[in-house]
């Protein structure tokens, strides 16, 4: 039985997001959880499932589901469970929670994601750390290290540049993405980058990190938490606020290299998502990427088909992803210019697109959301299908 | 991995990656070779992903191959690279199949590119470690 608009999310809880200081990782969970509860009109007590995304600061990770039940005092659960697979997590969690729903076990599943990364800054003078991008995740050990190889905007540098040398990808291409997102941060009161604009020379003249990145090339790192409620459509239609019907969903994990396929897990994502939703690419009104980087944007979207392998720089080159172009893309500003909350940022975007509820940055006539989670390099991935009607 | 004052960081030789040390430390490069099934690995694992075998053997390789791909790192993540940003990390293809990171010495960073012909070097950091590096070939 295909579980095609059989669930819906019906609610959305974004906490504050970003240099926002002095709160721990369960707390940005359990204010999310509770901002989506409202949202949706729904209490605690209706909540019968959780799942928690813990990212880089919760510590111990095994147990992060079952702390914040205890710290929200959630009573008989009947299922819950902490997740990774990386920036696939977020699209992964919603996918179970519908299972779970659709299948009968449960009726209001929670998925979270929080973190706080960021310290407050030091005083002047004091060396500066990581230096406010993505870059900041110092990993890296034995002969990597030896060799100064340190991190995962490294190891994206390496794909990304091995890309450029194939298909003729240039700093112009990622640029023009880096670019379309701030503008549609410019509409968004809620990104990080509301109020800066940024031209194609500001992108060129943003610091190198590791090239073929520039600083505008990579996501930011933000305090904060994101929830969603999962629940039945029947019952989403009894909600405050309108459903939002997922249409269809799928996973692709490739398990090769990606520096040599130059291809993430989407095209095998995809193939399960649309066949279940029934929808054509044509049928998609916005497109939510998972942007750990401008680079990873343009490979999505050659992955997916919106244009052929390796055309990918081409096709953002025009602005045609930007405000007013053919193709809507993170329409909020992205993990780039808004805020990063791993795969949730994108989710939240889909739900506040198809809802109408994005102000300056509405795209009109909003009915079909594609939203795509990307974790470990190019490894995992998940796509939903999200619309207004089912 | 130990890292001495303000040098870098030097990689621990592992029981599973001490074949390679020894080698380097005779100026030989080598790589993993599966006795199942022949296939070439390199860093070291514990099994063979194409045969699933656990049973290998370590095989010195001739050291030539090309840049497959690079970075330039601006960023210092490592006190050690300071004074050496920005710098370049390459993904050298080797003749014989595996790819392996490792640094391009003799060159410029902006000088590299894909596809450059490279040969091995090797660089001394202690009595134990020496560390595989490319040049241009
Ligand atoms: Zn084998």
């Amino acid at each position: 039985m295909s579980l095609r608009g059989r669930t819906a999310i019906a609610g959305l809880g974004i906490t504050e997001q970003g240099k926002v200081y002095g709160r721990t990782p369960l707390a940005f969970a359990a204010e999310a959880v509770r901002l989506a509860l409202d949202d949706a009109g729904l209490t605690r007590a209706d909540v019968d499932g959780l799942l928690v995304n813990p990212g880089l600061s919760w510590g111990d990770l095994g147990m992060a589901s079952f702390q914040l039940q205890q710290a929200m005092g959630l009573r008989d659960l009947r299922l819950t469970s902490s997740m990774n697979s990386g920036g696939a997590t977020a699209a992964s969690m919603i996918q179970y929670a519908a299972l779970a729903i659709a299948s009968g076990q449960c009726r209001a599943v929670a998925c979270v994601f929080s973190d706080a990364p960021l310290k407050p800054p030091r005083p002047a003078g004091e060396a500066k750390g990581g230096g406010g991008s993505a870059g900041a995740y110092a990993f890296g050990r034995g002969l990597d290290a030896a060799y100064g190889q340190f991190g995962v905007n490294a190891m994206y540098a390496m794909v990304a540049q091995r890309h450029m040398h194939r298909y003729g990808t240039t700093n112009e291409h990622l640029g023009a993405i880096a670019v379309a997102e701030r503008q549609w941060a410019n509409r968004n009161p809620a990104a990080q980058f509301h109020d800066t604009p940024m031209t194609l020379a500001d992108y060129h003249r943003s610091r190198w990190v590791v090239e073929p990145f520039h600083l505008f090339d990579c996501c930011l790192v933000s305090n904060g938490g994101l929830a969603v409620i999962v629940t039945s459509a029947e019952r989403a239609r009894d909600l405050r606020r309108p459903p939002v019907y997922l249409l269809g969903m799928g996973q692709g994990h490739p398990g090769g290299d990606p520096v040599e396929t130059l291809t993430s897990g989407a095209p095998l994502a995809k193939e399960a998502a649309f066949a279940m939703a029934g929808v054509a690419l044509a049928d998609i009104d916005v497109a939510e990427l998972y942007d750990c980087y401008t680079f990873t944007v343009l490979v999505t979207l050659e992955d997916y088909g919106f244009c052929a392998k390796g055309e990918g720089g081409p096709f953002v080159a025009g602005g045609g992803i930007a405000p007013g172009g053919a193709l809507p893309v993170n329409t909020g500003g992205g993990q780039l210019s808004a805020f990063y909350m791993w795969g949730m940022t994108p989710i939240s975007e889909a739900v506040i697109q198809l809802r109408g509820d994005g102000g300056a940055r509405q795209v009109a006539d909003a009915r079909v959301a594609l939203v795509s989670g990307n974790g470990g390099i190019l490894s995992t991935h998940a796509t939903l299908v999200l619309a207004t009607q089912c | 991995m130990s890292t001495p004052a303000a040098g870098k960081p030097i990689p621990a030789i592992t029981p599973e990656m001490r074949p390679f040390f020894e080698g380097a430390r005779r100026h030989e490069l080598r790589v993993q070779r599966c006795r199942g099934c022949g296939a070439l690995r390199f860093p070291a694992r514990a099994l063979c992903s194409a045969c699933l075998s656990t049973d290998s053997e370590w095989i010195a390789v001739s050291g030539r191959g090309e840049i497959y791909s690079f970075n330039v790192m601006h960023q210092v993540y490592h006190p050690g690279f300071a004074a050496e940003v920005p710098y370049t990390v390459v993904l050298v293809q080797l003749a014989e199949g595996p790819r392996m990171i490792s640094n391009l010495v003799g060159i410029d960073a902006h000088a590299v590119r894909v596809g450059m012909p490279v040969r091995v070097v090797f660089e001394t950091l202690s009595d134990e470690v020496t560390l595989p590096k490319f040049t241009p070939a």
